[in-house]
């Protein structure tokens, strides 16, 4: 069944497809990262496809590659009961350039999904109408789940973030009430009382 | 004092004209879990929504890339970890696909049984949670206290309550107790009976039913294109439920059914998870009338299966074997795998990467959360702020499991 379904592709697009596999059963195709959006429209379009159900999208970080990233999706149609696994590889040996087109308007399963490997791999979908990060916060700097990522660096905490029109009031002083909690390091009250310039607030 | 009751003019009172941002979480106490909510109101009609997830992220993935094979194990326990049984089994699968292994009958009974059970727990807790959140404490309790039922037989069979890691590559940590089967089964009973209980608590309450009738609604086609999955689809009218469409381990050989709702709204959701546990009941039973009583439970085969403690002590083949096996990871060929089951929110995937070593070169876990969650913008858009609450509830968000 899905056997046909990857000679559908070949003959829709001769040449498109670099590779082609069915380990354990799972087919796969590997498309030219140009035509990877036209591939999936079709998938979903064409009637012997008709993959309704984005199911997965991720990717895989190869350093020693280039293209460096895989960008892997898994379609399923519920109608036919078939699965297809597409890839698509991109971006430059060192990170950048990893560009491909966003499948957020075809699937909206896409749109957190798509966000979700930006926000690990920093593979930019291109049209994708807000691609934020989603899981970390904006001011993480790097990609985790690159293999260059060393899985033990620590990111500063960050600071109170100053938003236009909304003025952040801490509750119970500039610790929040939470002395344990967001405290720095560099400036820390001598043993005999705090410090009157360091920390104005507790002298008086 | 002055008079409460002042008469204003409406002419001289300002009203504020643009809309308001209302932030709901992270940390709400009607929002289980921790997510931000960012809406915006018109009044109290919400005009659009932002969902913020990810404050639970603790890079499992990432950590995953750091172990053996069997060592992610207690990172799938914490995704969901209201039915952390099925994460086990569900990765046991993908990486005995990979393998081309298959568990002895009487392991895939256990499998099946144990699941089950985790999905009734996790069904309980989201509708007594749902109940809760919309007022009726006793249901909840109720609930809680049949999750515990399960909780203990969990505890006898694996050792911990909530985090189990009991599922290995080709086989499960320990056989079934003696007294499992009797247990399960009576258990399973005790569930129903509280089931039917709670039932008749809320479905004849005006206000549970009018906070859940029409709220919340998602038509198929949306609930298909957000990539929805398990019982928030199957609500939706899709009749798509992994253990009937593509069996796994016995689920082709026992008889259930897959209840579908109608209208797509959080009632329907509530009773879909309402019907599922009636029918896990009824798996668990077939499932504890067909395991054998003795039996292998763990493959025969030396290159995943850590050897017995016995011949460990006795035997260098069986030193080394289990050194082996624990140092360096058992192997797994490499290439890739996608594999997938029910898990308690549905399609639970494993796309898994190996280059032939013992740790995995890439661990993908498709949370069926994380999608359903990205589909709560467009449930609550247009709603009232009220209606936050059950449609959130309804959505059984697992924080562990949508930030990973």
């Amino acid at each position: 069944m899905a056997k046909a379904l990857v000679e559908l592709v070949e003959k829709q697009f001769p040449g498109v497809v670099l590779e082609k596999h069915a380990q354990h059963g799972d087919e796969t195709i590997v498309v030219d990262v140009a035509f990877w959006r036209d591939v999936a429209m079709f998938l979903r379009s064409s009637p012997a496809a008709d993959m309704k159900m984005l199911t997965d999208l991720t990717a895989v970080d190869y350093p020693d590659r280039d293209p460096r990233f895989e960008v892997v999706a898994h379609f399923y149609s519920l109608a036919k009961g078939h699965r297809l696994r597409m890839k698509a590889r991109v971006g430059a040996s060192d990170g950048t350039n990893a560009k491909i087109a966003s499948l957020a308007d075809i699937w909206a399963s896409a749109n957190w999904m798509e966000r979700e490997v930006w926000d690990m791999f920093g593979v930019v979908f291109d049209g994708h109408p807000d691609l934020r990060r989603i899981l970390l916060y904006p001011e993480f700097v790097g990609h985790p789940l690159r293999r260059d990522y060393p899985a033990d660096r620590i990111q500063p905490l960050v600071e109170y973030r100053a938003i236009p029109g909304i003025q952040k009031i801490a509750p119970f002083g500039a610790d929040e009430g939470m002395s344990f909690g967001r405290q720095t390091h560099d400036a820390r009250p001598p043993a005999d009382g705090p410090d009157p310039e360091v920390f104005p607030e507790d002298a008086n | 004092m002055e008079p409460l009751d002042q008469d204003l003019d409406a002419a001289e009172i300002e009203l504020p004209a643009d809309p308001m941002i209302v932030n709901m979480g992270p940390a709400h106490p009607a929002m289980h879990g921790t997510v931000r909510t960012v809406v915006e109101l018109t009044g109290e009609t919400i005009t659009k929504a932002d969902v913020q997830v990810g404050y639970l992220h603790r890079g499992f993935e990432k950590m995953c890339e750091r172990g053996t094979w069997t060592q992610v194990y207690p990172y799938v326990d914490r995704c969901n970890y209201i039915s952390p049984m099925l994460n086990n089994v569900g990765f046991s699968l993908a990486c005995e696909k990979m393998l081309g292994i298959t568990v002895p009958e009487r392991c895939q009974w256990y499998r099946m049984a144990l699941g089950e059970l985790a999905r009734i727990s996790d069904h309980l807790t989201c509708d007594g949670a749902m109940a809760m959140e919309l007022g009726a404490f006793t249901p909840f309790l109720w609930m809680i206290k049949a999750r515990d039922l399960i909780w203990d037989i969990m505890e006898e069979e694996t050792g911990a309550r909530l985090t189990h890691s009991f599922g290995r590559v080709g086989g499960m940590a320990a056989p079934p107790t003696d007294g499992f089967k009797e247990t399960a089964k009576a258990t399973v009973d005790q569930v129903l009976r509280v089931i039917d209980e709670v039932e008749r608590l809320l479905l004849g309450n005006r206000i549970f039913l009018d906070r859940l009738e029409g709220v919340g609604l998602v038509s198929a086609e949306d609930a298909i294109s957000l990539g929805w999955t398990g019982p928030c689809l199957r609500a939706s009218g899709v009749p798509y439920d992994v253990r009937k469409a593509h069996p796994y381990l016995k689920y082709g050989d026992v008889e259930f059914e897959v209840p579908v709702g109608s209208t797509g709204d959080c009632f329907d959701r509530f009773m879909v998870r309402i019907e599922e546990i009636k029918q896990s009941a009824r798996i668990v039973q077939q499932c504890c009338e067909r395991m054998a009583d003795s039996g292998p439970v763990n493959v025969d085969d030396p290159r995943v299966v850590l050897p017995s403690k016995e011949e460990v002590y006795k035997t260098i083949e069986g030193t080394i074997r289990h050194f082996k096996i624990v140092m360096e990871g058992l192997k797994i060929p490499a290439g890739e795998v996608y594999s997938y089951t029910e898990a308690g929110n549905g399609e639970l995937g494993f796309y898994l990467v190996s280059d032939g070593s013992g740790t995995p070169y890439r661990v993908r876990i498709r949370p069926p959360c994380f999608l359903v969650t990205s589909g709560l913008e467009r449930v609550i858009t247009g709603q009232m702020v009220a209606d936050v609450v059950p449609c959130f509830g309804s959505l059984n968000m697992i924080g562990g499991e949508c930030d990973r």
